[in-house]
C-alpha cells in the first residue's frame, strides 16, 4: 500500500474548483461532487484515498460517506494505487468484432501483467474498460484524457516505447 | 447525396471555432428566434419538425417540451445528454469534437424555448477532451454575447455549462443523469413523476440528447415543414448512423430517414460493403440494446419488403422478426463472427453497468454473462440455452428504467434467430468459430 498522504489544492486548483462549484445554485455544491473527484484523483496519483475524498468532502461541505458512495459508484474512480500510466483497454461488442482481444493480450506480455495489476517499477497499470465510443475505429485504448484509436500489436509497441521513455504520467488534470 | 444538417461543414477546417461557424452562417437561428418567436412558438415549430429523441427512445421532442410543468415559479432547467456510452453509438462525440457550436445554438433555442436560465451538458467523463472543446465554444458563445444576460438585448439570459460524468453507461437514462448531476449515484429514479415535472433540484427539467439538440439551429431556420419534408413516413429528418464492425467504411454517415438498408451497407457512399468480400452474418442496427437481426431480416422484412433505415420500417414484424433504430449505433457483423462471443460481451457490458437498484437487473445480467461464459468455453448444455431465455424475460419490464429490457432483448434476439449456433458450442463442447 502506497503511503497515503494529505492532499491540498494549491491556489490556482482551488480556483478551478471555486469556478466549477459556482456552476451550480447556492446550497447545491454537491453536484460539483465528480469534476472535484476527477480533478483530486489527478493530484493524487491517479487514485482516491480515503483522506483524499475526505479533503474533496471537506470542500463541498458535505459528510464524507456522501462521497465515498459517490467515488465507488462510478468506474473512473481509482480506490487503489495505480501505475504512473494507466492504460484503459476496451473489451466491448465492436472493439472486440475489431481484434481488442489481441491488444490487450499483446500488453498483457509485454507488461507482465493482467488487468487490474501494476507493474513492479510501478510505471504502467492495465484495465479494461466498457465501450468508450469510438467503435469506428475499434480498438480502442484510453490513456488519461487521450483516446489512441484504430491499435495495432505495433502501435502498442510504438505508444509503450514512447511512453516508457519520457515516464509518461496519465494522471493530469483533465481540465487543463 | 442525402439532406446534410450536422455533418454539412465537418470538412470545414475550424469549424469548432466561433469565427468560422459564425461565417458559415452559425448563430443565425439565435438572432431570427430571440426576434420573431415566442417561447410556446419555438415548441411549437419543434412539434411540428416531427423532430424524435435521437438518443435511442425516439419520443417526439416537442412533445416531452410541453410536458413542462409551467406552474410554478421554481427554476426550469434544459440538459443536454452527452453521456454517450450505448455500444456502437459514436455519433455525438463526432458533433462535440467537431461542432460544438451547433450543439450550443441549439442549447440555447431549446433552453429559451423551455424557459431556463442554466443549461447544462453532461458528458461522460471518459470525454473530457472534448469537454475541454466545448468549454472552449462556450466562452467564445459568452465572449460574443450568445450567452450571458440579456442575450443580444433581448432581455433573455442564459448560463451554459458542462459537468462531466464518471464512468457510468446509467447516466445516460435521464432520472439517473439528473441524480448524477446533483453529486449522487447514478440510480434511476422511479417514474411518474417525469423529470418534466420533477427534475434537476426537483425542478420542471427536460433532458434530450446531443443530436437531438444539434437539429433545431435548422429547424428554426428552416422551418419545421422542411424539416418534416425530408424523411418517410413518422420518421422525419436525418438521422447519423454510425456505422462499425465487420464493413469497409466503417464512420459516422448523415442519412435521410427511409434510406434502404441494403443501400446502406452496400454502398461505397456508405458502409462499402462487407470486409474482405465476406458475407453479412447479422446486424445490430440501433446500439447494442436493440435486438439482433440475421442477414435476411435486416436487409428485407418477413414480409419481403425492402428494409429502410427509418423508426418503423426497422420495428417492421415486432421483435419476432424486427428490431430498433435506436440510438443509430450499426455494428454490422461478417460470417466469422461468433454470435455468442458476440452476445458474451454485451453482456458483460450490462451486467457491469447496471446500477444494482432492481434485483432482475443485478443479478441476470451476471447470471446471464456466467451463463454465456460457460456456453462459449465449451461447459455449456442445452438447459443452459432455455435458462437464458427465461433470464431475460424475467428481468424485461421488471426493472426502474431500462436497462434491464436494454440487457434482455440482445440474449433473447440471439437465441430467437441463432439458435442453432447456441447448440452447436452446447454439443461442440466450444466454440465452433473459435482460431
Amino acid at each position: 500500500m502506497q503511503n497515503s498522504k494529505n492532499i491540498e489544492f494549491n491556489t490556482e486548483t482551488l480556483e478551478l474548483v471555486n469556478r466549477i462549484i459556482s456552476r451550480y445554485p447556492e446550497g447545491r455544491q454537491k453536484s460539483a461532487i465528480l469534476p472535484v473527484l476527477h480533478i483530486a484523483q489527478s493530484e493524487n496519483s491517479g487514485w482516491l484515498s480515503s483522506e483524499t475524498m475526505d479533503y474533496v468532502a471537506c470542500l463541498l461541505q458535505i459528510q464524507p460517506i456522501e462521497v465515498y458512495e459517490v467515488a465507488s459508484f462510478y468506474s473512473m474512480f481509482n480506490l487503489q494505487p495505480v501505475g504512473n500510466c494507466m492504460i484503459e483497454v476496451c473489451q466491448t461488442g465492436p472493439c472486440w468484432l475489431n481484434g481488442a482481444e489481441d491488444i490487450l493480450a499483446h500488453f498483457e506480455k509485454r507488461l507482465g501483467i493482467k488487468p487490474g495489476e501494476t507493474t513492479a517499477d510501478g510505471q504502467f497499470s492495465l484495465k479494461t474498460v466498457e465501450c468508450l465510443a469510438a467503435c469506428g475505429n475499434a480498438p480502442v485504448i484510453q490513456v488519461g484524457t487521450e483516446y489512441h484509436e484504430k491499435m495495432t500489436t505495433g502501435k502498442a509497441d510504438e505508444l509503450l516505447e514512447k511512453w516508457q521513455s519520457e515516464n509518461k504520467c496519465s494522471h493530469t488534470n483533465p481540465y487543463l | 447525396m442525402a439532406q446534410q444538417i450536422l455533418l454539412k461543414n465537418s470538412d470545414v477546417p475550424g469549424l469548432a471555432s466561433f469565427e468560422v461557424y459564425r461565417k458559415l452562417g452559425g448563430y443565425a437561428s439565435i438572432e431570427k428566434t430571440l426576434k420573431n418567436f415566442t417561447p410556446d412558438q419555438v415548441t411549437d415549430e419543434v412539434k411540428k419538425s416531427g423532430l424524435k429523441g435521437r438518443g435511442g427512445a425516439g419520443f417526439p421532442a416537442g412533445m416531452k417540451w410541453s410536458f413542462l410543468d409551467k406552474s410554478t415559479s421554481n427554476p426550469r432547467y434544459f440538459i443536454c445528454n452527452f453521456d454517450e456510452s450505448e455500444p456502437g453509438t459514436f455519433k455525438d462525440r463526432h458533433i462535440g469534437q467537431l461542432n460544438p457550436h451547433q450543439l450550443i445554438e441549439g442549447m440555447i433555442l431549446g433552453s429559451y424555448a423551455l424557459g431556463a436560465r442554466t443549461s447544462y451538458i453532461y458528458i461522460r467523463g471518459e470525454l473530457f477532451y472534448v469537454l475541454r472543446i466545448i468549454e472552449k465554444a462556450i466562452a467564445e458563445a459568452y465572449a460574443n454575447g450568445f450567452l450571458g444576460k440579456n442575450i443580444l438585448g433581448s432581455g433573455y439570459d442564459l448560463d451554459l455549462y458542462c459537468h462531466p460524468g464518471a464512468g457510468a453507461y446509467i447516466c445516460g437514462e435521464e432520472t439517473a443523469l439528473i441524480e448524477s448531476l446533483e453529486g449522487k449515484r447514478g440510480n434511476p429514479r422511479i417514474k411518474p413523476p417525469f423529470p418534466a415535472i420533477v427534475g434537476l433540484y426537483d425542478c420542471p427539467t427536460v433532458v434530450n440528447n446531443v443530436e437531438t439538440i444539434a437539429n433545431l439551429p435548422w429547424i428554426m431556420n428552416n422551418g419545421a415543414e422542411a424539416y418534416a419534408a425530408i424523411g418517410v413516413g413518422n420518421s422525419k429528418g436525418t438521422k447519423l448512423i454510425s456505422a462499425c464492425g465487420h464493413i469497409n467504411k466503417p464512420g459516422i454517415y448523415e442519412i435521410e430517414l427511409g434510406l434502404p438498408v441494403e443501400e446502406f451497407i452496400y454502398s461505397d457512399e456508405y458502409c462499402g460493403g462487407i470486409r474482405n468480400g465476406n458475407k453479412l452474418k447479422a446486424v445490430v442496427a440501433g446500439g447494442s440494446s436493440v435486438p439482433i437481426l440475421p442477414a435476411e431480416l435486416i436487409l428485407k422484412t418477413a414480409k419481403g419488403e425492402p428494409r429502410l433505415m427509418s423508426y418503423e420500417s426497422l420495428a417492421e414484424g415486432g421483435f419476432e422478426t424486427g428490431t430498433m433504430l435506436g440510438s443509430g449505433g450499426f455494428i454490422v457483423m461478417d460470417e466469422t463472427t461468433c454470435i455468442v462471443k458476440n452476445l458474451l460481451t454485451f453482456s458483460r457490458f450490462y451486467h457491469h453497468e447496471s446500477c444494482g437498484q432492481c434485483s432482475p437487473c443485478r443479478e441476470g445480467t451476471g447470471w446471464m454473462e456466467r451463463i454465456l461464459h460457460r456456453i462459449e468455453n465449451g461447459h455449456g448444455t442445452m438447459k443452459d440455452i432455455d435458462l437464458l431465455v427465461s433470464i431475460s424475460k424475467h428481468i424485461e419490464g421488471n426493472t426502474i428504467c431500462p436497462l434491464g429490457d436494454a440487457a434482455a432483448w440482445p440474449v433473447a434476439s440471439a437465441i430467437r434467430h441463432f439458435r442453432q449456433e447456441f447448440e452447436d458450442h452446447v454439443k461442440l463442447q466450444k466454440c465452433p468459430l473459435s482460431k
